[in-house]
């Protein structure tokens, strides 16, 4: 048995082991997800770059066996997008945080949709600011207590399909963290799209979001949003807003063709 | 006490044979002749041109190789960055304009480790959001420079007039600490050569290079001559050439540089802003290698160090000057010399890192320094440390907007001939414009 290798040892990075997430946290399965797309999707390696920013997260780049890059706070995607356009041949995959993509990445992230930029986006939804101590983020559902609203959240929460498909993303899809394998198959369609896709992944917080909420452990909230979610693939993404410990509505809501910044730049100004 | 040896023999066996073991000690050799790499005609535009400092300024970076700019428009840099999206697609460099500064600085960064040699161009506000970026390129060693038209502050401040409030702020304007290069143009010909310089300096020592410029050189229209490709010289990016199994991302040659791979080579690169070890995994001590990160500008900086002297060899008072102010210090100089006063000027063309030792040699033998800034004091405190009380130092301020009157700077040149003592700390002059404002007080 000395000799026996996972099979997802190619990817990650064992020398980095063990990784910093807590137990029944989400994020350690979009890893499993991703690396088991990567496989099916049968990608370069040498090609592939995943950049992250700063959170829980944000240390995904650093267990992912690729050219990984943790960059600043919210500077994922522009960071991807520099990447991407110095040298049109990788494919960029930027894997965040709610926080960093949506909260103060968000003017990237809408941008980026806009011009088409040719990347993955997976988006780990916990909605909530983990690595800091489990602070009020722009997705935290109305009434969810946090440590920074200690009477409840008053403010509505982003719905990040909607944003996604209204900035003009190509691909959006969200699954929970325990639909591994249609998350799984997102993420390959996603790899194998040209332009900006996004996968949103709804992840239990088990230390934060659920102590102060007094959701049980990470397998509890995960069996909860995976049993409380409907699939409805097409649903419109006005509809997708998540209410605290409802129903989440999971699925692909949009794949549809639009021309790539690299594409629209090489056809305007030539090679 | 623990023996080097045995730290050294402790941290092998913990596979963390990645503390900072170098002799802390400085570089002096300057380097000789040319470099191997001549720029590449295609990128070049040849010729003498009557064009202002930005648009030499982009001209330098596309003559320099420059292929990426992601920037964001901003009063006064706005038109090097539209030079650079006219002229990108036709030596096959990509302009992007950003969101926000924010943005264009950060791919910036993703542009450089792609291998390409990128670059941005703000002015003041614009510079203030890229500070936390220019320490993540800072911290991971990416070579980049940035072009700074300054402008007046604070805040929106003076937007068409000129300033150099920004020099402290370039230096350590991003938390933690770091040492940078700046360069500083006081013409558009020197925009265009120092643009260069600023892309060798960030590839020869992996950090990021600042053209600290400024609204009166940006908007300033001369002749500006652009050389022929094979007499400019580029420093090529330091490349890593050994196995691929054996790279080890931040274990440095010998001046402290480590050398670099381009993104999408299989090298399964992991690049991380935390504090770090040599691999680039998170180290939660001071062994990391962000010692080395200031140590690799400091030791090298008798390399680094660009300054040129006028007339030093009998002057009693040295005009320390750098960027646009230089220019008008020269027409004190003249009429102070014409009168009989043996003035000399110091210019600063790298003034971070700061030539201490220079300043420190010159004012054992000087009555005194006179350092005029459009600011009302940054550099001054530089110039006053490295006097060691050995000279007077005066300050000529301005608080932006315009160039200094070249009374005034001959005015401190006076004062500093009629001082008494040998050393009263910094003092003031004060300007014909304050006098006016505030009397002309003690």
């Amino acid at each position: 048995m000395k000799n026996v290798k996972h099979p997802m040892d190619f990817y990650l990075r064992m020398d980095r082991m063990p990784h910093i997430w807590c137990t029944g946290c989400g994020i350690g399965l979009t890893a499993t997800a991703f690396v088991a797309a990567m496989e099916k999707a049968k990608l370069d390696t040498n090609k592939v770059c995943v950049v992250s920013g700063i959170g829980c997260t944000g240390r995904f780049a650093g267990y992912i066996k690729l050219d990984s890059f943790h960059t600043t706070h919210g500077r994922a995607i522009p960071f991807a997008t520099g990447l991407k356009l110095a040298n049109p041949e990788l494919k960029v995959v930027v894997v965040s945080g709610d926080g960093d993509l949506i909260s103060i990445g968000g003017n990237h992230f809408i941008h980026a949709a806009r011009r088409n930029i040719d990347m993955v986006v997976i988006c780990v939804n916990n909605f909530i600011y983990a690595m800091t101590g489990g602070q009020v983020a722009p997705t935290t559902p109305l009434t969810a207590y946090t440590t920074t609203s200690p009477y409840g959240n008053f403010e509505p929460p982003s719905n990040i399909p909607q944003i996604a498909e209204s900035s003009g993303a190509v691909y959006v899809a969200r699954w929970t963290a325990l639909h591994i394998r249609r998350l799984t198959n997102s993420i390959f369609e996603a790899l194998n799209k040209p332009g900006f896709t996004v996968v949103e992944v709804i992840s239990p917080c088990a230390q934060y979001y659920s102590r102060i909420n007094r959701l049980g452990d990470g397998l509890d909230m995960m069996k909860f949003y995976h049993e409380n979610s409907q699939i409805k693939h097409w649903e419109p993404t006005d509809n997708l807003y998540i209410d605290y410990q409802k129903e989440i509505i999971v699925g692909k809501f949009v794949d549809r063709e639009r021309p790539t910044y690299s594409e629209s730049y090489k056809k305007w100004l030539g090679e | 006490m623990i023996e080097k040896d045995q730290l050294t023999a402790n941290h092998t066996k913990n596979g963390l044979a990645n503390e900072i073991l170098y002799e802390q000690k400085a570089f002096t050799k300057k380097r000789e002749g040319g470099l191997s790499l001549k720029a590449n005609p295609k990128d070049v535009r040849t010729g003498v041109f009557y064009i202002d400092g930005d648009v030499a300024a982009a001209e330098g970076a596309l003559a320099a190789g420059c292929k990426f700019l992601g920037g964001y428009p901003i009063t006064p840099s706005t038109e090097a960055a539209e030079a650079f999206a006219r002229r990108a697609p036709q030596v096959g460099a990509m302009f992007i304009q950003m969101e926000d500064e924010l943005g264009s600085i950060a791919t910036v960064m993703g542009a450089s480790l792609s291998g390409q040699k990128a670059m941005t161009i703000t002015s003041g506000p614009g510079f203030s959001l890229m500070m936390e970026t220019i320490g993540f390129g800072a911290m991971l060693e990416i070579p980049f420079v940035i072009i700074n038209i300054q402008r007046s502050g604070p805040s929106t401040g003076l937007p068409t007039r000129t300033g150099q409030a920004d020099m402290m702020q370039a230096r350590w304007g991003s938390h933690g600490e770091y040492e940078v290069i700046t360069l500083s143009p006081d013409s558009p010909q020197e925009s265009f050569d120092f643009t260069i310089k600023a892309f060798n300096l960030a590839e020869k020592y992996r950090v990021p290079v600042m053209l600290m410029s400024d609204e009166c050189v940006g908007h300033m229209t001369e002749k500006v001559e652009i050389p022929e490709a094979d007499k400019i010289d580029l420093e090529p990016r330091r490349l890593y050439k050994g196995p691929k199994d054996k790279y080890i991302p931040f274990k440095p040659d010998k001046d402290l540089v480590p050398p670099m791979v381009k993104a999408g080579e299989g090298y399964k690169l992991y690049l991380s802003p935390l504090s770090h070890d040599q691999r680039g995994h998170p180290l939660l001590s001071q062994k990391s290698t962000t010692r080395r990160i200031v140590d690799k500008i400091r030791l090298n900086a008798d390399d680094i160090i660009e300054t040129k002297e006028d007339g030093l060899d009998d002057a009693e008072v040295v005009v320390v000057s750098y960027g646009i102010t230089s220019r008008v210090a020269y027409r004190a100089i003249e009429q102070a010399r014409k009168s009989g006063i043996k003035v000399g000027i110091f210019r600063l063309i790298t003034v971070w890192p700061f030539p201490d030792k220079r300043i420190t040699e010159l004012a054992k033998r000087v009555k005194g320094f006179v350092v005029p800034e459009i600011n009302y004091g940054q550099v001054v405190f530089e110039v006053e440390r490295c006097v060691h009380g050995n000279a007077n130092v005066v300050l000529v301020p301005h608080g932006g907007g315009w160039v200094h009157n070249p009374d005034d700077i001959l005015g401190a040149i006076k004062k500093i001939i009629k001082a008494k003592k040998k050393y009263e700390g910094v003092f003031e002059y004060k300007t014909e414009l304050e006098k006016l404002i505030f009397g002309s007080g003690a």
